[in-house]
């Protein structure tokens, strides 16, 4: 770890890594939160930054990888220098990932808002994102803390987002039974809550990375899926 | 007098800057030439979680704007300012300012001022505007309604007259209900951030509030057991907000699951994150269906919109109970077994 009084250039390079890690973490975060707001409000200028932020976030993963590998080659680190190293490379991809979904969503913003959509129908997936949001950003905090013993949080909030997806899966399928017009929006609003629910996944990754780069142990895997929106089916008679 | 005021000057000298910054109101981060994190003041801890001495601030606050404040500064040992928000968990703003101090010590001084309060003052009014007009469209058309019907047809209907205003008095006191609720939801959005100090003992505070609701147990026919802890259980909270809490989750347990002519109330300690205190409220009416239990607490979400009405509902009480949760750091979760009923567990960190 970076001690605060001596600074080397190997520590400097290692610094300058986690650095562009953060702020690839922080422009992730906010092109999700953005493109979601797009959505809502129908806003395409911003849909439209969003879109263009991407090309800023390959950039930074373009960046990671070419260091990561210079640093392996020239300064041969071992043990946790190495875990840093490839920790890396691992949460850009992961981070990239999350970008792509937030891109996305984005286009998708035109397609929607097409015709005005009533607010009810945006409420599951702020929620939704507001889920995934709070657990990458508790993640990025855990990286830059490292204090990895409070990771546990990342399995219940999994969860949390897995049984909320399922539940807004329901929802959309519900309003597209009301009326066969609200089909092309909730369609393109299930793409929107599957790349959410995509990005909480990603969030578990980084998290299980992080874990691994300062403890140098794995996160004991006992994760529950209870993402049961596979099992859906439109019944030919209603339930009740 | 003279050497009197020689010697103030003296302390003035000496006075290090961390007993200064330990006695700041607002959160106060010194760090050096690398970002690196060398002092956070108590405000700052109490606003960000603890910030280790080495902490780069960059990978703390991540936003691009904070990420480009930080490097023109550190670079050209000049000062800046920024606006900073966090969306999630709470919605937060801060206006960030960084200073190179005059030494040569390479030391920058991070100052966030909140502007949280008001930020969130101007959302309040939009977003109480936006809901209230709404709900209040449905009691207000039925109302009007009725008074169209007493103006016209039943006019000299002196059977119907009574029946309608009877409806109309349960629709304005659904108003009245529904601006409390909007009323203390919006209140307690307002201060998220500061976790209350107070110590309450959960025990007496959940024995009393029983006896206080004894007789809304009593209108729907439902017996309440608990059994007070031995030990006495406390918290760090705001004593009305846990009472609000425990009242909606109690009121819901009685109206929802009234068919089981019984709630069980539970208080215990147990272990989430930390030490906590549990404390459940078990209904055995007809439960609560998989797919509603992640979306219960979203402002106006109802499992059964007639249902609610016809309860009284206002489709608040869960949101209420949620946000004074997020304020206390704490947590609801709900387990439901159609047919068998419903336990809703607040957590609690113990003090």
């Amino acid at each position: 770890m970076l001690s605060p009084h001596i600074v080397r250039a190997y520590d400097h390079e290692l610094a300058e890594l986690g650095n562009r890690i953060a702020s690839m973490g922080g422009l992730a975060e906010r092109m999700v939160d953005e493109a979601m707001a797009a959505l809502v409000n129908a806003d395409t200028d911003l849909a439209r930054k969003v879109i263009a932020d991407d090309a800023t976030l390959d950039e930074g993963q373009r960046w990671i990888d070419d260091q990561a590998i210079l640093m392996i080659a020239r300064r041969q680190p071992m043990a946790d220098d190495l875990r840093e190293i490839l920790g890396a490379i691992k949460i850009a991809a992961d981070l990239e990932r999350v970008g792509d979904l937030g891109k996305n969503i984005a286009k998708r913003v035109v397609a929607v808002t097409e015709v005005r959509q009533p607010v009810q129908l945006f409420r599951g997936l702020e929620a939704l994102t507001t889920l995934a949001l709070t657990q990458l950003k508790q993640v990025l905090d855990v990286y830059a803390s490292r204090e990895v013993s409070t990771i546990g949080f990342v399995r219940s909030r999994d969860e949390e987002i897995d049984a909320m997806y399922t539940s807004l899966f329901r929802e959309l399928l519900t309003y597209m039974m009301e009326d066969p017009r609200n089909i092309s929006p909730c369609t393109h609003l299930l793409f929107c809550a599957k790349n959410i629910e995509r990005i909480g996944d990603h969030a578990t990754n980084i998290a299980e990375t992080v874990y691994h780069v300062v403890t140098g142990e794995m996160l004991p895997m006992d994760r529950v899926k209870v993402d049961k929106s596979h099992q859906i089916v439109i019944r030919e008679s209603p339930e009740e | 007098m003279k050497s009197q005021m020689g010697r103030a000057a003296d302390v003035i000298d000496i006075l290090a800057a961390r007993e200064l910054a330990n006695v700041l109101p607002d959160p106060v981060i010194l760090i050096d030439g690398y970002g690196a994190a060398r002092y956070a003041n108590p405000a700052a801890i109490a606003s960000f979680g603890t910030i280790r001495v080495g902490t780069l601030l960059q990978h703390r606050f991540r936003s691009p704007e904070m990420q480009q404040l930080l490097m023109n500064a550190l670079r050209t040992k000049s000062s800046g300012e920024i606006e900073y928000s966090e969306r999630v968990p709470i919605e937060r703003v801060f206006l960030i300012s960084i200073q190179p101090l005059q030494s040569e010590s390479g030391i920058f001084l991070v100052h966030f001022k909140d502007q949280s309060e008001t930020r969130r003052i101007d959302r309040m009014r939009a977003d109480f505007i936006a809901n209230a007009s709404h709900e209040l469209r449905t009691p207000l058309a039925s109302i009007s309604g009725f008074i169209e019907t007493l103006r016209g047809p039943a006019k000299d209907d002196a059977k119907a007259r009574e029946n309608f205003l009877q409806i109309m008095q349960a629709q304005t006191a659904r108003m009245a209900r529904l601006i409390d609720d909007l009323l203390s939801l919006s209140r307690i959005e307002m201060k998220p951030h500061t976790r209350p100090q107070q110590k309450v003992e959960l025990g007496g505070l959940l024995s009393g509030l029983l006896e206080t609701m004894s007789h809304l147990a009593k209108d729907y026919n439902v017996a309440i057991n608990f059994t007070p802890p031995d030990a006495p259980i406390v918290v760090a909270g705001d004593r009305d907000e846990l009472i609000q809490v425990f009242s909606n989750l109690l009121e819901n347990a009685c109206k929802y699951g009234q068919q089981g002519e019984r709630v069980e109330v539970s208080l215990k300690v147990g272990r989430g994150t930390g030490p906590e205190a549990t404390i459940c409220f078990r209904d055995f009416g007809p439960g609560i269906a998989e797919e509603h239990i992640p979306r219960l607490t979203e402002r106006f979400y109802r499992v059964d919109v007639e249902k609610s009405r016809v309860r009284n509902g206002t489709g608040l009480g869960l949101a209420i109970v949620k946000h004074i949760l997020t304020r206390h750091a704490g947590r609801l979760t709900i387990h439901s077994t159609p047919g068998e009923g419903s336990t809703f567990c607040v957590h609690l960190p113990l003090s």
